[in-house]
């Protein structure tokens, strides 16, 4: 009778254990991410510009490099959720992570080119009300070039101004997505004071909450 | 002084949001709980706050909940 599994002590079992059910264990974990993976990069095709063959070749990387570190982390799976969606995640990130370098090995956009003509346009700024918000957006550039860091500088240009996504700057920058999702949480609050303050936004100067 | 709303939300940021490293951590099951409707914003309301505001990690949110949907 093939191996299949009831329930996470199922999987737990047959991963852990050798012999036949392991092995079958193994093919149907593997089976599963290439799966997931495959139905994961072609939501994610459009921005990707790839397809069919270098698709499929992503969505096999990223499953067998999910499955590694699956087996590597057996043991600290606590049960919080069912096997199945915990394995789901670390084939979402190997996904996620290989689009990322991806775009930087491919980029689309330039990292460091200062694309300030973009900004109203990144933030709605409609042209026929330039009038308006010309002095917000000067204010804006003055406060990117006065009040931020070199470092916080270099990943607001990338980002904001020219289009690079976030995963992309973190392998730019040998970096992690929670540093830099962080440095562009400090960038924010920071722009959002100084506009604030010199009266250019409206509301509190900490603008928390919504 | 304007109404600027898309750079005001781009520009606002919520001290509940626990970053990325936290909100993945807990990925699997806030997305179980979102698909049983299971008060995930309720039990989890930093996660929550920082799907709002993280385009990579929301991204990766909607490609698991699409995973556990979709699943056998």
């Amino acid at each position: 009778m093939p191996w299949s599994a009831e329930d996470d002590q199922d999987w737990l079992r047959a991963l852990r254990g050798s012999g036949a059910a392991h092995e079958e264990a193994l093919g149907t974990l593997h089976a599963l991410l290439v799966r997931v993976a495959r139905t994961e990069v072609h939501r994610r095709s459009a921005r990707l510009r790839l397809a069919g063959p270098e698709l499929d070749d992503l969505a096999h990387q990223a499953a067998a490099d999910a499955m590694v570190a699956i087996l590597g982390k057996l043991e600290t799976f606590r049960g919080e959720s069912r096997f199945t969606t915990w394995v789901y995640r670390f084939v979402i990130f190997e996904v996620s992570s290989k689009v990322g370098r991806h775009f930087w090995r491919n980029p689309t956009v330039p990292m460091d080119k200062e694309s300030w003509d973009l900004l109203p346009d990144r933030f709605g700024l409609e042209p026929t009300r330039e009038a308006e918000w010309r002095d917000l957006a000067d204010a804006v550039r003055r406060a990117v070039d006065t009040e931020l860091t070199p470092r916080q500088r270099q990943v607001f240009v990338a980002i904001v101004l020219n289009g690079v996504p976030l995963d992309t700057m973190v392998t730019e920058l040998g970096s992690s997505r929670n540093a830099i999702y962080k440095t562009m949480f400090d960038v924010r609050r920071k722009l959002r004071a100084h506009l604030v303050t010199n009266g250019y936004l409206n509301g509190d100067v900490g603008g928390e909450g919504s | 002084m304007g109404d600027w709303p898309a750079l005001d939300a781009f520009l606002r940021t919520d001290p509940a949001d626990v970053g990325c490293e936290q909100a993945l951590a807990m990925l699997h099951v806030y997305a179980e709980l979102v698909d049983a409707a299971g008060g995930a914003e309720d039990r989890f309301p930093g996660v929550a706050a920082h799907l709002r505001a993280c385009g990579p990690c929301a991204d990766d949110f909607d490609g698991l909940l699409a995973a556990v949907r979709s699943a056998p």
